[in-house]
């Protein structure tokens, strides 16, 4: 029986599947040679938009500071209902797939090959409140304005 | 004896900064418009504020200091260096206002960023900024670019003497026109035809790539800003890497380059003149200086096989080069690839092509290849002098736009110019390397500052030093206007403190 543990172990770290938590976003572009080629789990806010090309799409995933982007079946893509703008919550979503650190397939970018998404949070239009301390802050300066503009009259070239 | 500036200095420069002042406020109609459009109304009111105060500083100075007194050179070029520092402050308020920047220092880092069409930047959640405040960001680029006091010199400022030190201040020398506001008018003719074109071309490329046709204009009028001015703004936090498309990046390469020629070069070209491009000392030096650099970068990255093909090594690297060579900063690595996976040679080249930068009278910064090439004639001169009969009589030719013989007025500007550039790369790289940075990152960093490029290898962030972000603000501003205005600056100050 450990025996059979032991092996299970061993071919679950070196299938690839070793990093399939979820790994900051970070980490992975610093340590990318580290990650290369293997299967990881990534998680973050979808953000700008689900770009369609023919079957599959692109969609840039946030996690952190850090934005990566995801190559993913078009299928996949279209669960994902909101992509975060400035007044869009983007869906938070966890995709898992193969990391590449200069992806042959895409021009040597740095992505991720998805095959399979999963929404954790579904994302929100967001409803903007109107501050009022700025339209206080802008009217009066509009009456400064218009003083300043009444005393310049009066000043003589 | 040093002089004491007069009232009549003081008041001639409160007037024309005034003047600048207004024509400034006078841009932030169009994010009000947008933003506006968009719905959104709080950052509508976030320019709304700016164009309000901009306008009643811009009043009172017109009006307190009017005089009809057209400006000496003194006067010009302290105009030219005030009007980008206020032009900072103001173009940072309506950042700030947002709260997408930690600190109003932090705003005015972005805002001269973007006026000296640098491409650093310190905002936070990029993603989620609103439609009206990134215009802003590119916007600002696009006034930089062609130059803060080409608005005034277009339509507010009368007198072509006056204009023309103010033009000259700005680090532009040549005239494309006999007159200075004509020329002025003339570089706003050029930037807006291919405004509306490299909008097009981009949207078009947009909707191909999968962005919605509103967003995609969206997209292409941003990154035309950026990429026309040599800025390196971009839209997304990615910057070009978000696209994920050779298409785009094409479009962006053609953008650039026609970004970085001499708007002189591009008269002579939209005038038939297509010959000037293969013979003008600007453009070889350019074709020259690049595939040196690339050749640099390229066996860099070789060395660390990251590329598994040429075709990948050649798109990642020669994308790279050519946005640092142009002074543009448009990336398609993360920051933090050129330290971890790309090695010291591969990052020479790209700090190579930052400090040489484009041509002059474009939109870019840093040696510029006018300099580049008057210095590698003047060497041939020295060594053909050294090996032909002492009677022989040497004369070095170079052929910009038309013929001009070698003189070493010319050879002493074009040094002195590279010389001041390169100790600003050293001073930047020196106080990087103060706060801890390692010195190729530093060097990187630096370069890229004052040579108003904008990539970055990781520093840039808003939690780095504050003496560091205020030593790169320092080293865009006088990067871009090319020392003489800032000295000026300086010793105008020197005067009024110790003057008589």
């Amino acid at each position: 029986m450990k025996k059979l543990i032991c092996i299970f172990g061993i071919l679950f770290l070196t299938s690839g599947l070793a990093f399939a938590q979820g790994i900051p976003g970070d980490e992975l572009i610093n340590n990318a040679k580290l990650y290369n080629g293997k299967i990881v789990s990534y998680k973050g806010e979808a953000i700008g938009e689900v770009m369609r090309r023919g079957d599959y799409a692109w969609v840039n995933i946030r996690e952190g500071n850090t934005v990566l982007g995801i190559w993913l079946p078009f299928t996949l893509a279209k669960e994902i209902a909101y992509a975060g703008s400035y007044n869009v919550r983007g869906d938070i979503v966890e995709v898992t797939g193969v990391f590449n650190r200069a992806c042959p397939e895409h021009g040597g970018d740095l992505d991720i090959h998805a095959q399979a998404l999963r929404k954790i949070v579904s994302g929100k239009q967001v409803k903007e409140k109107l501050n009022p301390a700025k339209a206080n802050q802008a009217l009066i300066l509009l009456g400064v304005l218009f003083l300043v503009w009444i005393l310049t009259l009066f000043l003589r070239k | 004896m040093i002089v004491k500036p007069t009232l009549q200095d003081l008041k001639a420069i409160g007037f024309y900064l005034g003047k600048i002042i207004l024509g400034l406020a006078l841009t932030m109609i169009i994010p009000i418009l947008i933003g506006l459009f968009a719905k959104e109304f709080n950052p509508a009111l976030d320019f709304l504020i700016s164009l309000e105060i901009s306008l009643i500083i811009g009043l009172i100075l017109v009006k307190v200091c009017y005089t009809e007194r057209e400006l000496n050179w003194m006067q010009g070029m302290i105009v030219v260096s005030l009007s980008w520092v206020v032009a900072m402050f103001l173009g940072a308020i309506p950042m700030y206002l947002s709260g997408h920047w930690l600190s109003y220092s932090d705003a005015c880092f972005d805002s001269m960023s973007g006026f000296a069409t640098t491409g650093l930047t310190l905002v936070q959640d990029l993603d989620h900024l609103s439609l009206a405040h990134n215009l802003w960001r590119h916007l600002i680029m696009f006034i930089g670019g062609q130059g803060i006091v080409i608005i005034a010199l277009s339509f507010f400022v009368k007198g072509a003497s006056g204009a023309f030190k103010l033009y000259v201040g700005e680090a532009r020398d040549e005239k494309i026109m006999p007159n200075v506001v004509n020329t002025a008018r003339f570089i706003w003719l050029v930037s807006i035809v291919y405004l509306v074109l490299g909008t097009l071309s981009l949207g078009i490329v947009g909707v191909l790539e999968g962005l919605r046709p509103a967003s995609a204009l969206f997209h292409g009028a941003c990154i035309f800003m950026a990429a026309f001015d040599t800025g390196g703004f971009a839209p997304q936090s990615q910057n070009i890497l978000y696209y994920h498309s050779f298409v785009f990046e094409i479009v962006t390469i053609v953008l650039i380059i026609l970004g970085a020629i001499n708007f002189k070069l591009h008269y002579h070209i939209w005038m038939g003149n297509r010959k000037e491009i293969r013979r003008n000392l600007e453009s070889v030096t350019f074709f020259i200086t690049v595939i040196t650099a690339f050749s640099i970068t390229a066996m860099g990255l070789a060395q660390t096989g990251i590329y598994s093909k040429a075709v990948l090594l050649f798109r990642k690297g020669f994308y790279q080069l050519i946005s640092a060579h142009t002074g543009t900063g448009f990336q398609t690595i993360y920051a933090q690839q050129f330290t971890s996976e790309w090695n010291h040679l591969a990052l020479v080249g790209i700090i190579v092509a930052m400090g040489l930068g484009g041509a002059v009278c474009s939109t870019t910064g840093a040696i510029k290849m006018l300099r580049i090439g008057i210095i590698f004639k003047a060497f041939v001169e020295d060594i053909k002098r050294i090996m032909l009969p002492e009677r022989a009589i040497v004369v070095q030719k170079f052929h910009h736009i038309k013929e001009v013989f070698l003189e070493d007025k010319q050879v002493r500007s074009a040094l002195l110019i590279t010389l001041a550039f390169l100790i600003l790369y050293g001073i930047g790289a020196g106080v990087g390397m103060f706060f801890g940075y390692p010195f190729a990152n530093a060097l990187f960093e630096s370069t890229s500052a004052a040579a108003n490029v904008g990539l970055s290898c990781g520093i840039t962030s808003p939690s780095m030093p504050a003496g560091l972000k205020l030593t790169y603000i320092l080293q865009m501003w006088a990067g871009r206007l090319e020392f003489m205005s800032v000295f000026t600056l300086i010793g105008f100050l020197i005067t009024a403190v110790k003057g008589k």
